[in-house]
C-alpha cells in the first residue's frame, strides 16, 4: 500500500518536471499546514520564491505584496522568534501585524478553539498564522475559517516554516539536497520540527538519520522513512549536515532521561565529536540553543554552524509562504517583472 | 414510565422471527396479550380477530428488544449533555428497550440515594428500561469500595468505575470479592491509566506521524490481564468493557477456556472503525479506547462472529460543543451511539462477517444475562420487549434524525442500510 503511494508519487514528479521545466512554477496549496501531504513541487516552489526574494531584500527594495493585508499571528504557544520572523516577514511584504498571544488554551478560557477562530475571522483579516500545543489544531482551524491557514507549530506534529528554512539554508551551503545526509540528533519523538524535516529533507532527495536516547526516540523509524541509532559517533562520519535539536528542559522529566547532564554526556555534540565530522559538513539548530547541553558553545560558534544564517533564512521562507497563500496573482506579477528587470540589467 | 402493566393485544404479522434464545427463526406472527409474549406460531395460525391492533411486519425482522448494558444518560448533573429522558429517546428511536447507565454522573452514582434516584427520575421520564450501574469505589477516586450492598438493593444491576478504572490492584480484587454477596458483575474498562497518560490516540506508526501522544494497546492488555488474574483469583463475574485489542482478545479466550466468568463487549465503533480516522483530526473519532489498528479491527470482528466478544454495547457518551469543538488532544472522549448501533453492525451481517443469529444474540440475550434481566428473549410468557429491522432500508443519518441532546457522531452524512421500524416495551409501542 505505502509502496504504491510513493510510486504514484514519484510518477506526478517526473511529469511535473517536463512541464514546468526552470520557469519556476507557484505553490498551490490555500494554506501551509503541514509537509507530509505537500508534493515536491510545491515545497520546491516556496524554496525557489524565497529565493527570488533575496535580491530585492538585501537591496532594501519594498516588495509590496500584503500590502493592504493584515495577518494574524494566533500564538496559544510562548514564542518569540517565530512570531518576531513572520512579523518581519510580514512588514517586508507591506502588510500590517495583529498578534493574538493566547497563552492559555480555548478550553481553559471556556472558549471553543471554533468560537476563538470564528472571532478572529469577524475582525476580517487576510490570514492566520498559528502555533498551537494541540496537534491538529491548525487542520481544526482551516476547515473553519475562509483564510489562507499557515501551521507556526502543532504539538508534536509539524512546524514546516522550520523545515523550510532549514532545507533553504542547506540548499545555499551545500546546493542540492539529492543524496545529501542529514542526522537529525535529539528529541525526536516530540519535536515537530523533526517531522516537518523528515517528510522535506525525504522528499527533496536526502537521506535522513535519527539520532538520540531511546526514550526520545520514535517508534516506528521506519515508517518514517529514517535510521535510527543510539550512537551518535558512527553516524558523524558519513554526515553532511547534523541538526541539532533543543533539549526541552520543561518537558523532560526523569521517567524519559536521568539528566541534562547524561544527556550531554552520550549525545551532546562536543568539540570532540563534531570533529569526526567530515570536511564542509555544517551544523543546524533551530533554536534557542542551550549552550552545553546538546552542542558545546566553541561547536555552536564555530565555522560549521549556520545557526544565524537559519534564522535569517527563516524571514525570506516567510516572506515566500505569507505571499503564496495571501496574494498569488500578485507574486506571478511580481516574479514576472522581476524577470523582465533582470532581463533589462543584463 | 411503567411498563408491563400495557393492557391489550397486539399482533404482529409476516415478520422474520429470530430469537436466538430459544433457536427460532422463521417467518410467521407473534401475539402480545396484555404486555407479555403470549404465542409465535407459523403465519396465519393465529387468528386476527385475537389483536386489537395489528402490525404489518412482512419484509421485517421481529427480534428480542435490543439490550445496551453500557450507556452514559447524564443525569445527574450533566443535562446539558443528556437527560435521562433524551437518552432513552434515543435509544428506542436505535431498538433498545433496556438500557444500563454508567455511574460518571455528578454526583457519582456510589450510594443508595443517587441509584433511588436515576430509577426514580427513571419511572418519571424514561421511555425505555433504565438499570443504573453503581461506581465500584466512593467518587470513581479508586481509594475505597463504594456502597455496593445499598446500591444493589435500589436497582443497580452492575458495578463499574467505567473511564476511572481502579489503578490499586489490591482495591480491586477486594471489590470483586465484596461484589460476589451480592451477586452483580463487575464492568471494567481495562486500561492501565499510568500507561495511557495523555495518550490521545492509539500508539504506532500514525500516532507518530500525526504528532499525538500514543496510547499504547499494551495499556488496554495489561488490565485485561490483570481483571482475568483476579478473576481466577475470586471467581467473581468480570466483564471487559469495549474490548479493542487483538492481544487483549486473546486473554479474555484464555479465561474461557478455563471456565472462569469473564465475558466482553465491543462497541460498534471499535468494530467498524480504525485509527486512520484520526487524519482528519476530528473530535468525533476520538474515543477511550482509541480506535486501533486494522488488525485490531479485523480481529474484533472475528472475535464477534465466534462468540468470544458476547455483546455488543454503545459506550453511547454525549458530549456537548464546549466537549468536542475544540482542539484534538483536550476533546472529550466518545460519541454517541444508540441511534447508529444497528445500522453500523449490521453492516458485519450485511458482509457475511458476523451471522444474523450472532447479531442478535450479541444484542439481546447475551446482555440480558450479563445482568440477570428477564429479557432479551421471546419466550412465552415473558415482558413482552420487541423490535423490529427494516434490513434494506436506505437512510442517511442527519440532525433532523438525532433523539439525543448531543450530535457527537462521526456517522453523521453517513448512509446506512438498515432501519429500526418500530421499538415494543411491555407490550407498548413506543417507537
Amino acid at each position: 500500500m505505502a509502496r504504491k503511494t510513493v510510486a504514484k508519487k514519484t510518477a506526478a514528479r517526473k511529469t511535473v518536471k517536463k512541464k514546468t521545466g526552470a520557469a519556476g512554477a507557484f505553490y498551490s496549496q490555500p494554506h501551509l499546514l503541514g509537509i507530509a501531504d505537500l508534493e515536491r513541487k510545491d515545497i520546491e516552489a516556496l524554496l525557489s520564491t524565497a529565493r527570488a526574494f533575496r535580491p530585492a531584500v538585501e537591496r532594501n527594495e519594498s516588495i509590496p505584496l500584503l500590502s493592504g493585508k493584515t495577518v494574524v499571528n494566533l500564538f496559544f504557544e510562548n514564542s518569540t522568534r517565530t512570531r518576531l520572523s513572520f512579523e518581519v516577514a510580514t512588514r517586508r511584504l507591506g502588510g500590517g501585524n495583529l498578534n493574538f498571544a493566547a497563552s492559555t488554551s480555548s478550553v481553559s478560557k471556556g472558549e471553543t478553539l471554533m468560537d476563538t477562530a470564528r472571532n478572529i475571522e469577524a475582525m476580517k483579516p487576510h490570514c492566520i498564522v498559528v502555533r498551537h500545543s494541540s496537534a491538529g489544531s491548525p487542520q481544526i482551524l482551516s476547515r473553519t475559517v475562509g483564510m489562507p491557514v499557515v501551521n507556526a507549530g502543532d504539538g508534536f506534529h509539524e512546524h514546516p516554516t522550520q523545515a523550510l528554512l532549514d532545507a533553504f539554508t542547506i540548499q545555499e551551503k551545500l546546493g542540492s539536497l539529492e543524496g545529501k545526509r542529514v542526522v537529525i540528533l535529539g528529541d525526536i519523538a516530540h519535536s515537530r520540527v523533526a517531522r516537518s524535516n523528515i517528510h522535506l529533507l525525504r522528499k527533496l532527495g536526502a537521506s535522513v538519520a535519527v539520532c538520540g536516547p531511546p526514550t526520545l526516540l520514535p517508534p516506528h523509524p521506519e515508517v518514517l522513512g529514517v535510521d535510527s541509532s543510539y550512537r551518535l559517533e558512527p553516524l558523524l562520519q558519513d554526515a553532511d549536515v547534523v541538526m541539532c535539536l533543543r533539549i526541552q528542559l520543561e518537558r523532560q522529566n526523569r521517567l524519559q532521561m536521568p539528566s541534562v547532564q547524561e544527556y550531554s554526556r552520550v549525545w551532546g555534540l562536543s568539540k570532540d565529536r563534531a570533529e569526526l565530522m567530515k570536511k564542509g559538513a555544517i551544523i543546524l539548530h533551530p533554536g534557542p540553543i542551550n549552550r552545553g547541553v546538546e552542542l558545546d558553545p566553541e561547536v555552536a560558534d564555530s565555522p560549521r554552524s549556520v545557526i544565524l544564517d537559519q534564522v535569517s533564512n527563516g524571514v525570506l521562507v516567510r516572506m515566500a509562504v505569507l505571499a503564496s497563500v495571501v496574494n498569488p496573482e500578485g507574486l506571478r506579477a511580481w516574479m514576472q517583472s522581476q524577470r523582465s528587470a533582470n532581463r533589462s540589467r543584463r | 414510565m411503567n411498563f408491563g402493566t400495557h393492557k391489550g393485544s397486539l399482533l404482529i404479522r409476516g415478520g422474520r422471527i429470530i430469537d436466538p434464545s430459544q433457536q427460532l427463526d422463521h417467518v410467521g406472527d407473534l401475539l402480545i396479550e396484555d404486555g407479555k409474549i403470549a404465542a409465535i406460531d407459523r403465519s396465519g395460525r393465529i387468528p386476527a380477530n385475537r389483536a386489537q391492533e395489528i402490525i404489518d411486519a412482512r419484509g421485517m425482522w421481529v427480534m428480542p428488544g435490543l439490550i445496551d448494558v453500557h450507556v452514559h444518560l447524564r443525569e445527574p448533573g450533566l443535562e446539558y449533555k443528556e437527560t435521562i429522558e433524551t437518552g432513552t429517546r434515543a435509544a428506542v428511536a436505535g431498538g433498545f428497550t433496556s438500557v444500563a447507565c454508567m455511574a460518571n454522573t455528578q454526583p457519582v452514582n456510589d450510594t443508595p440515594y443517587v441509584t433511588a434516584f436515576i430509577r426514580e427520575k427513571a419511572k418519571a421520564s424514561a421511555v425505555c428500561r433504565v438499570f443504573p450501574v453503581g461506581a465500584v469505589t466512593r467518587g470513581l477516586k479508586g481509594e475505597e469500595l463504594a456502597e455496593i450492598g445499598g446500591m444493589v438493593s435500589e436497582g443497580a444491576m452492575a458495578l463499574s468505575d467505567d473511564g476511572m478504572p481502579v489503578m490499586n490492584s489490591y482495591l480491586m480484587r477486594k471489590a470483586m470479592d465484596y461484589a460476589k454477596a451480592f451477586g452483580v458483575p463487575i464492568i471494567s474498562h481495562a486500561e492501565d491509566l499510568n500507561l495511557v497518560g495523555q495518550g490521545a490516540m492509539n500508539e504506532g506508526a500514525l500516532s507518530n506521524e500525526l504528532g499525538l501522544r500514543g496510547n499504547p494497546a499494551a495499556a488496554e492488555e495489561i488490565l485485561v490481564a490483570r481483571e482475568v488474574a483476579l478473576c481466577r483469583l475470586t471467581r467473581c463475574p468480570v466483564h471487559i468493557a469495549h474490548i479493542s485489542t487483538e492481544v487483549g482478545l486473546e486473554h479474555v479466550r484464555r479465561a474461557k477456556e478455563d471456565g472462569l466468568p469473564v465475558t466482553a463487549e465491543a462497541s460498534p465503533h471499535h468494530l467498524t472503525l480504525d485509527e486512520t480516522e484520526l487524519r482528519s483530526y476530528d473530535t468525533n473519532y476520538k474515543m477511550a479506547p482509541p480506535l486501533r489498528s486494522e488488525r485490531d479491527v479485523e480481529a474484533l470482528q472475528n472475535a464477534l462472529a465466534e462468540g468470544l466478544v458476547d455483546l455488543v454495547a454503545t459506550d453511547h457518551a454525549p458530549h456537548g460543543v464546549v466537549d468536542k469543538a475544540v482542539e484534538f488532544d483536550q476533546a472529550a472522549n466518545g460519541i454517541i451511539g444508540l441511534q447508529t448501533a444497528v445500522p453500523v453492525t449490521l453492516e458485519l451481517v450485511h458482509d457475511g462477517i458476523v451471522s444474523l443469529n450472532r447479531w442478535i444474540e450479541a444484542l439481546t440475550i447475551k446482555p440480558a444475562q450479563l445482568l440477570n434481566l428477564p429479557y432479551g428473549t421471546l419466550r412465552k410468557g415473558r415482558p413482552a420487549d420487541v423490535t423490529l429491522i427494516d434490513p434494506d432500508r436506505r437512510w442517511t443519518l442527519g440532525p433532523e434524525h438525532v433523539a439525543s441532546k448531543s450530535h457527537n457522531s462521526p456517522w453523521m452524512g453517513h448512509e446506512f442500510r438498515g432501519w429500526v421500524a418500530a421499538t415494543i416495551i411491555g407490550g407498548k409501542q413506543v417507537r
